[in-house]
């Protein structure tokens, strides 16, 4: 053993580090108690409000690849059809930028706005409306202001975490490379929240070998990529696009598709390939879901319940097989769709018109064709297309992240009964305990745990106050009670500094 | 808030014992008779208000959310007063106007500023204990 100054492979390949490893390898670390890996809104929310809990900024440590919280979401939306303007599938009272989820979005908007509609539509809703959502730009403007409220950029660091390690005498070091600095920095931390998002995109299988097999990157697309020239095309000339998934990136991306049409009275022709086709409600009584043409209709990604109410009791209790059980009988996140009245307008025209049809079952090959063109075998029907669009969503193995896939080897974590990152009820990932510290992570890397809405804004806000009841239990941070929750609250509401 | 059972029973009777409570002392000026039979109103309310919540939380069986919409919140005032009318027969006008505020207030205070000093109530389906 010699000193380096570097991460040497001896070093590497153990599992628990010491600071006296850190002295024989002349390697610098920082003291920070609370770090956060990802930067997204995970993080955010989490900060958010532990500094709300009275944690002082030079105490946390946010490590992150994107400058600003928003950034990947607000991509990711974008890309998939959903720009500033427009809004997205997400409920009143989930506000990333307030912690308390009042005032609501619907209650903002009307103020602004000056207008009564915004809460008519919230008090009628769903029965006699769809579901008010907000404008993606009213979230990011709100999550601008928590933002600088709250101090966040100076408690970002702008750099790629490559691994988190126990420390022999209790907590962590956790190792980035940071952007433009040196070649890396290592914290020393007793706690660390990991909230690194989707691992990556999900390809059908059929679409990545057409892809690699045949380098075409332009004909078949995912959704949650830019895929704007398909649409440029479809302007210039009548074409057929063929669209894969059930959930509500599909729903956006036929809303962009007829828009287009319509505005611009195009002759696009689309086949929507179902491969599980829902044709009515479907369920026992009492798990009874609205459904038809295709789609699994429900408001938001999950029923409403599973973020304050009884599904999301009854999940706290139960364990292995048993959770993954009703996991599958909630549908889980991805195929279903809100039955929106302009999209069911625009699929009921197109069905009328001849120019949306669907299919039911699965691909069995996609190939080119005559004139660039796409030809996809559907129970040995022959479907040409112009483009091919999937929508079939973000979901990837978890270990595809760097630092996920460290803490699986390293650093004693498991896997849920869904296969994701077993976490606890209180959000510790199971396992990785270490002395007096600990590791928490929230989003859609914990899906299969005792809560099931982790991939939302509630979601991360409920995993937050997880985090922050439990770091309260372990004296870092007050408990945030009625009275200081009040007092907060009128400081968001005047927008004072924390 | 998506509630619970035992949510549903808590809120109500916290916000019925506070809310219900402020806004019958201050109308109790206004409306004819002694204060205790307009607290007697609100006790009605309460009580029979147990076996309400044990409907609505059976009729929230047969939806797919598991949720209790906002509008719902409002409009079950109307048979949940005529019960309470119709088993104290107060004066009917004033009955309206201390039961209608009475059930405007606590519909509005859990609708959100119920949310400000209660941070963890909407993830615990409206229970406070």
């Amino acid at each position: 053993m010699g000193a380096t100054g570097d991460l040497t492979p001896e070093l590497l390949a153990r599992s628990v580090w010491s600071d006296e490893d850190m002295a024989a390898y002349e390697i610098p670390f920082k003291d920070v108690p609370f770090i956060t890996i990802g930067g997204g809104i995970g993080s955010f929310v989490t900060v958010d409000y532990l500094r709300i809990a009275g944690v002082p900024a030079s105490d946390i440590a946010v490590l992150s690849n994107i400058g600003h919280p928003w950034q990947t979401y607000e991509y990711l939306t974008r890309v998939s059809q959903i720009p500033r303007a427009e809004r997205i599938r997400s409920d009143s009272s989930s506000r990333p930028d307030n912690i308390w989820g009042f005032p609501s979005y619907a209650l903002t908007e009307a103020w602004r706005d000056k207008s009564v509609k915004h809460l008519l539509n919230v008090l009628t809703e769903p029965v006699f409306a769809d579901f008010w959502t907000p404008r993606a730009g009213t979230v990011f403007e709100g999550l601008e202001r928590e933002a600088a409220r709250i101090g966040y950029q100076d408690m970002l660091v702008k750099c790629a975490v490559r691994m988190v390690r126990r420390r022999e005498a209790g907590g962590y070091f956790v190792v980035g490379s940071p952007e433009g600095g040196p070649k890396r920095v290592v914290y020393r931390a007793r706690y660390v929240h990991i909230a690194v998002g989707y691992p990556g995109l999900r390809f059908l299988p059929d679409l990545q070998h057409f892809r690699e097999r045949y380098g075409d990157y332009e004909h078949v697309v995912n959704a949650y990529e830019p895929h704007e020239h398909v649409y440029e095309f479809l302007k210039t000339r009548p074409g057929t696009v063929i669209v894969r998934g059930s959930g509500i990136v599909a729903s956006r991306v036929l809303q962009r598709l007829i828009d287009d049409r319509e505005a611009h009275g195009l002759g696009t022709r689309i086949v929507h390939i179902f491969r599980t086709y829902v044709d009515g409600p479907h369920g026992p009584v009492f798990m009874r879901r609205r459904g038809g043409h295709g789609w699994a209709y429900q408001g938001f990604n999950y029923p409403k319940s599973v973020w304050g109410g009884q599904l999301k009791a009854q999940m706290r209790r139960l364990e292995g097989a048993e959770r993954a059980a009703l996991y599958k009988k909630m549908g889980g996140s991805g195929a279903n769709t809100p039955w929106r009245r302009k999209w069911q307008r625009q699929l009921a025209a197109g069905r009328a018109g001849g120019w949306y049809e669907t299919r039911k079952g699965t691909v069995d090959s996609v190939v080119p064709g005559a004139h660039g063109q796409l030809v996809s075998t559907v129970g040995g029907e022959e479907i040409r297309s112009n483009y091919i669009i999937d929508c079939t969503g973000l979901e990837a193995d978890i270990a595809e992240s760097r630092v996920l896939a460290d803490l699986l080897e390293h650093g004693g974590a498991g896997r849920n009964p869904l296969g994701r990152l077993d976490v606890e009820r209180h959000f510790e990932v199971r396992g990785t305990a270490s002395g007096k510290g600990a590791v928490y992570a929230s989003g859609t890397a914990t899906l299969g745990g005792y809560f099931p809405g982790v991939d939302t804004f509630l979601g991360l806000q409920i995993a937050a106050q997880e985090i922050a009841d439990d770091l309260a239990r372990r004296g870092f941070c007050r408990r945030i009670g009625p009275v200081r929750s009040t007092a907060q609250w009128v400081r968001w509401l005047l927008n004072r500094p924390i | 808030m998506l509630p619970l059972l035992s949510g549903r029973i808590q809120t109500r009777l916290f916000l019925l014992a506070l809310a219900g409570s402020l806004v019958t002392l201050l109308l109790a000026p206004l409306l004819p008779g002694p204060v205790k039979d307009h607290f007697l109103v609100l006790g009605a309310v309460a009580l029979f208000g147990v076996g309400w919540e044990l409907v609505y939380h059976l009729l929230m069986q047969f939806r797919w959310e598991k949720d209790w919409p906002t509008l719902f919140g409002l409009v079950t005032a109307v048979p949940e007063g005529l019960v309470v009318w119709l088993a104290l027969r107060p004066e009917p006008l004033a009955f309206c106007l201390h039961f209608g505020a009475v059930w405007l207030a606590v519909w509005l205070l859990a609708n959100g500023p119920m949310r400000v000093p209660f941070l963890r109530w909407r993830f615990r389906g409206g229970r406070l204990l």
